[in-house]
């Protein structure tokens, strides 16, 4: 072998330990830095259920390290399913977000077929508007959106719940459509369209099965809103029997500056349920579902 | 079955930008005609058209008879095969081409009787239940043709069906798309940017070249006896050779070619007439690559002898492209493959000037 040859077979063997190290190098830090959000995201469900598990004394007890259970008790969970207004807002929070997701999704798969695929005079700039009003905080409208639902004798009716949020879920949720149908080829319209079909028959036989990732990715989110929302129902609700989950928890659970810990970690936990089970079983599609159109033309 | 024709049909964009400059054209009932042009051209605008997905700006469009200016696609009874086939991805094969039948209300066994005689020409028998997702590429044109075959259309509309093919998939596909075609007879539109695809297929080629026609003729015709540069050049691979020339007088009597002081080629007898006029006047000399051969024939009415220096030369196995140089212009012939050609020495051709086009150098015209 010349000894050209060697320093060759040298120097790319240089290059490749090179690679390799840097690529080590890069690997650890990402591990590092997930381990940072792994640790800072976790540890708060964590004391949540630590503390669901409490008794009220051993909470309130000085001695014992706060991060463990000495004496585990489901007597936190217990009150809160037998309890008559946790009952109650548990099912005003399942009504009002299934009423939001229907309505939200019915306005922005239809808002969203029409915007990206009907190319009518200004809906360009319409796409561009609908998610400008997503970035309007929630805090800047609840006023004037106060005298609306006054307007209406909607005042502590848990029913005009569902007349707000569709206003925080329906543009995002349109913007998330738009991005799928632009990313299903022009082509798929057209032959429907000399199949025979009709803009609608387009939207519910073509669209839909072929965007259901991004419909399920807006479903998704549509219903986070909805079951998360606080500060609208804190500002138009004041009565048990109207409230949902997260106002009605702090309001039944907070008795002036009595905080009962254990009983407001269990709800939260039982609040937490359904969109952790959604978010498990769809979880792939929700991904999907952003990230379309992001690649493809 | 129908007829189609465009009668000055205009399409004007946004900003004034004109793809399709008042095109007249007929197509019999059973014919298969297909445009071709280079990217641009309009000829795509002109089946989208046809298809009405695209709005006429002007002109009229008759199918079987009726202007269909302002019936919408699904009442023209046109069925389109697109070049990224267009199947619906969550139906089966089945259903793909049972969807347009099922929204006309077809009972359930005709729908079935259709759509297993179109599997049967096509053979995609076998593919009925699968997803778009698992066939091939071919196997995704031919259910996309199934689609189209199943309505018994007017006419069936092709955009560029081949274009995402391999290259030998698209030799089989139109050889499918012919026979179906012969099988069917149904009236076809075929866009293509490829002008084999439009020789093989075409009962007559439509040239198109920035939203005119340049051309309509059978392949042998557009080939043998194009009208204008443009289709000369367009129509043939290896492209015809064009050489800037003046028709001199000859020294025996009768015209020659000039293209420079050392190459003057002897213009055929019976073709003096048809050039006379164009006597000493600056034009353009044509000449396929298949009409330039090696040294043979000598002697033989219109076979001229041409020394040129060679430049490349590109063995194909059943045949070798010499490629020259004459005053900067590309010269290529199409040899024999046992051609002793090499590069940079000197090759004795024949030029069969029976063969020959001479056009205006403005206008492009090729001079009959």
């Amino acid at each position: 072998m010349s000894a050209t040859t060697l320093d060759a077979h040298a120097s790319a063997k240089k290059r490749k330990t090179s690679l390799h190290n840097q690529r080590l190098w890069a690997l650890w830090g990402s591990y590092a830095a997930l381990a940072v959000f792994v640790v800072i995201f976790l540890v708060p469900p964590f004391y949540t259920v630590i503390t669901s598990l409490k008794s009220s004394a051993e909470i309130s007890a000085q001695t014992g390290s706060p991060w463990m259970v000495n004496h585990p008790t489901l007597e936190n969970f217990w009150y809160l399913i037998t309890y008559p207004n946790f009952q109650t807002y548990y099912l005003n929070s399942a009504m009002i977000t299934a009423v939001t997701v229907a309505v939200s999704m019915t306005i922005s798969i239809m808002a969203a077929f029409s915007l990206s695929r009907m190319g009518f005079w200004g809906s360009q700039t319409l796409s561009t508007g609908v998610f400008l009003t997503y970035l309007v905080p929630p805090s800047l409208l609840f006023i004037p959106l106060f005298q609306i639902v006054g307007m209406l004798g909607l005042i502590n009716n848990l029913w005009c719940l569902a007349l707000l949020y569709p206003t925080l879920a329906v543009p995002f949720c349109t913007w998330i459509m738009i991005g799928y149908f632009s990313s299903i080829p022009k082509e798929l319209d057209e032959a429907a369209l000399i199949d025979g079909a009709s803009y609608i028959q387009i939207l519910l036989k073509i669209f839909i099965p072929v965007a259901m990732p991004g419909i399920i990715a807006a479903t998704i989110f549509a219903f986070t809103v909805a079951w998360g929302a606080f500060l609208y129902p804190l500002a138009y609700l004041y009565t048990s029997n109207q409230m949902v989950l997260t106002v009605g928890i702090i309001s039944d659970l907070i008795r002036g500056d009595v905080f009962q810990w254990g009983k407001i970690m269990a709800a939260c936990l039982l609040a937490s349920l359904p969109p952790i089970v959604i978010y498990a079983c769809l979880m792939d599609y929700y991904v999907a579902g952003l990230t379309a159109g992001a690649t493809k033309g | 079955m129908a007829e189609v024709s465009c009668r000055k049909v205009v399409k004007e964009y946004d900003g004034g930008v004109q793809a399709v400059k008042g095109i007249d054209l007929d197509i019999a009932d059973h014919e298969f005609v297909v445009l071709v042009g280079p990217s641009g051209c309009g000829k795509s605008t002109t089946l989208r058209m046809i298809a009405g997905l695209e709005e006429i700006t002007g002109g009229e469009i008759w199918i079987g008879g009726d202007v269909v200016n302002d019936v919408p696609p699904r009442d023209r009874d046109i069925a389109m095969v697109f070049q990224n086939y267009a199947l619906y991805p969550h139906m089966s094969v089945f259903d793909n081409m049972a969807f347009g039948l099922k929204l006309r209300k077809f009972p359930k066994d005709e729908i079935k009787r259709r759509v297993d005689e179109a599997a049967r020409i096509l053979d995609i028998g076998v593919l009925l239940d699968r997803k778009p997702r698992a066939l091939s590429g071919g196997q995704r044109q031919r259910v996309a043709m199934g689609r189209a075959i199943v309505r018994n259309p007017k006419v069936f509309l092709f955009d560029e069906p081949l274009s995402n093919l391999d290259a030998k998939l698209r030799v089989q596909m139109r050889t499918e798309i012919k026979k179906v075609h012969q099988t069917v007879k149904t009236t076809t539109v075929y866009v293509t940017h490829d002008q084999i695809e439009a020789m093989t297929l075409a009962d007559r080629v439509v040239v198109m070249n920035h939203g005119i026609i340049e051309q309509v003729g059978s392949p042998a015709e557009v080939y043998h006896r194009p009208t204008s540069r443009f289709v000369a050049g367009f129509i043939g691979s290896p492209a015809m050779n064009f050489l800037p020339c003046r028709i001199d007088e000859a020294a025996g009597g009768g015209l020659s070619v000039r293209i420079n002081d050392a190459i003057k080629i002897a213009i055929p007898a019976e073709r003096t007439a048809r050039y006379l006029p164009f006597k000493g006047k600056e034009m353009v000399f044509g000449i396929r690559p298949e009409h330039l051969t090696q040294r043979k024939d000598e002697g033989r009415p219109g076979f001229e002898p041409v020394d040129l220096l060679v430049d490349v030369v590109e063995p194909m196995g059943m045949e070798t492209m010499v490629h020259f140089f004459v005053d900067g212009a590309p010269i290529c012939a199409r040899l024999d493959p046992a051609t002793n050609a090499e590069p940079e020495k000197m090759l004795g051709l024949t030029a069969d000037m029976n063969q020959m086009h001479i056009m205006e150098k403005d206008t492009g015209k090729v001079v009959y």
